[in-house]
């Protein structure tokens, strides 16, 4: 995790508006050939610990709230305060989030994983609980009757009963991370979140960055929710319309 | 397919709830031979489903006890005396996210069965109830008809061959045509199988057509009476079965025989007279003599040819 630049420490590529092509001089929308002379050194650095701070948030996030879906599926009563908790967390900015881990865990990527962790509880607490609730009582009943034991029952009915919501649910929690990750740049320059507060801290705001990098984020955001709904068919093949 | 059965005996079984008044069920004291379907049937209160629950342990029982081929209930580990009992519920409860073979293969699964021995079973299970072996096979439920479903819920039931089957209401939900044709297969079933079946209804007709003994349940689960479907019919014990079978029990009585049962007399001058065939019901033959307004009819065998004639005092009497 070292070699990563502090935002306002070494200064980020500014292009040379006196040398650049006639696009880069009007610091037009989108000019593809900054895009291709800093790809290698901005743009897909960036791009790759984007996609690390979201699957070690989402990954961690995910480990987590099914150990709390548990507690919360198996008592009952500990569901509702489980369930506050985490809105709990996830109402609080995420800016002030970041600003708050900062005396804590320091200007590190630590703080901002704690951070995006942090906000994938909602929906993937709420979305474990609701999938395993989701089993029709008379599946219940039957897999009883037939001798299941309580692990069985778990382990071939409610959990692979539940795995839509689980996987809708991750769909939502990667989608909201790869968001949420671009603001961790206030804190730390990693990530797409460091090459779009860059273009914004131009004084005109260096626009193919910013769209480049948004830009990223966005197709980012896209890719990984198609494949999450290409494995939500696979593993659902029973919920595939005819 | 080995016809294995067991005998299920009810002594003095008891099932009160908790905070509530009165026992669901009460004191039910009943055998059920080896081989033989025992329907219950009742008002709802009667306590049928919960009498029904307390045999694989789905209700713990508060007192008396079951035994099947001699063993208490109570005696069995309790995963094992339910891998034991084919259970069939209204709802069916298919396993929505497993094929039809894996929802057939459930149980012989839990056992530990080889792969290959569940496999041959579940061909074997699909041709018994009237699905294809290959087609179906790979189905999911949600690709199902409400009676194909039905029918791979059996199925699933008896996958591991077992002695005893426990069904609740398990052509409830079916509309009344496909319900028909599931009672006349079930009962085709069961001559080949020969299981001692336990069939929860609360529909009188059903439980007189599918019954070999039919316990009729009062409110509080007291069991009223006990008895084939024609001595119910003939003889009810008291005003409460007498109503709950009906005023046209008469009717249903006739409904249990056909011309086959009775002796026919020659065929004389007769040529004029309707004609049906042996295996209708007396019922359905009084019908159509009123209906002709006629007194008496030909009965024939399956190919048409004249077996004799029926009068119509021999269907009433």
């Amino acid at each position: 995790m070292s070699g990563f630049r502090v935002a306002d420490g070494g200064g980020p590529v500014i292009p040379n508006f006196g040398h650049g092509t006639a696009c880069l001089r009007n610091n037009g929308w989108f000019c593809p050939e900054w895009v291709r002379d800093h790809w290698g050194d901005v743009l897909q650095p960036a791009l790759v610990q984007h996609i690390e701070l979201t699957v070690i948030a989402v990954g961690v996030g995910f480990a987590i709230s099914f150990l709390l879906a548990l507690v919360g599926f198996r008592w009952r009563l500990l569901d509702p305060p489980l369930g506050a908790f985490t809105d709990l967390l996830y109402t609080i900015p995420s800016i002030a989030l970041f600003q708050l881990l900062v005396p804590v865990t320091g200007l590190t990527v630590t703080t901002i994983e704690v951070a995006l962790v942090s906000y994938t509880f909602f929906v993937l607490y709420r979305n474990i609980v609701a999938g395993l609730r989701s089993v029709p009582a008379e599946v219940l009943e039957s897999a009883r009757g037939m001798g299941f034991t309580r692990m069985q029952t778990f382990f071939r009915v409610e959990l692979p009963l539940a795995v839509p919501a689980i996987l809708a649910g991750l769909r939502v929690a990667v989608v909201a991370t790869i968001s949420v990750a671009t603001v961790a740049a206030f804190v730390l320059y990693y990530g797409l979140g460091g090459p779009i507060f860059d273009a914004l801290q131009q004084p005109d705001i260096f626009r193919t960055e910013l769209v480049a990098a948004g830009g990223l984020a966005i197709l980012l955001a896209l890719t990984a929710d198609a494949l999450l709904a290409l494995a939500q068919r696979g593993l659902t093949p029973w919920n595939r319309s005819r | 397919m080995p016809s294995e059965a067991a005998e299920l005996v009810f002594d003095e079984a008891t099932k009160v709830y908790e905070g509530r008044e009165g026992a669901a069920v009460e004191n039910l004291s009943l055998t059920v031979p080896a081989g033989e379907i025992c329907v219950l049937v009742g008002p709802s209160g009667g306590g049928k489903t919960t009498a029904l629950k307390l045999v694989n342990r789905l209700i713990p029982l508060t007192s008396g006890d079951i035994r099947i081929d001699g063993t208490s209930i109570l005696d069995y580990d309790l995963v094992e005396l339910r891998r034991s009992i084919g259970y069939v519920i209204q709802q069916i409860g298919l396993f929505p996210h497993m094929t039809v073979e894996a929802n057939i293969g459930t149980v012989p699964k839990l056992l530990g069965w080889p792969r290959q021995r569940i496999r041959e079973r579940v061909g074997e299970l699909l041709e018994l109830v009237g699905l294809d072996p290959e087609k179906d096979r790979k189905r999911f439920p949600a690709e199902l008809s409400g009676g194909q479903r039905q029918r791979v819920g059996l199925a699933r039931a008896l996958a591991a061959n077992p002695a005893l089957m426990l069904m609740d209401e398990p052509f409830g939900a079916i509309d009344p045509i496909v319900r028909a044709r599931l009672q006349d297969e079930f009962l085709r079933l069961q001559q080949e199988i020969r299981k001692t079946v336990v069939f929860v209804t609360h529909d009188v007709d059903e439980a007189i057509k599918v019954g070999d003994r039919i316990a009729i349940l009062r409110q509080g689960g007291r069991l009223a009476q006990y008895d084939t479907p024609e001595q119910i019919l003939e003889h009810p014990v008291d005003e409460f079965v007498a109503d709950f079978v009906g005023r046209d029990r008469a009717l249903k009585a006739l409904a249990l025989k056909t011309l086959a049962d009775l002796e026919l007399s020659p065929v004389g001058n007769a040529d004029s007279l309707p004609r049906l065939p042996a295996d209708t019901s007396l019922r359905d033959a009084l019908s159509l003599l009123v209906a002709e307004r006629r007194d008496a009819l030909l009965v024939t065998d399956a190919d048409g040819s004249v077996l004799g004639v029926a009068r119509r005092e021999q269907l009433i009497g």
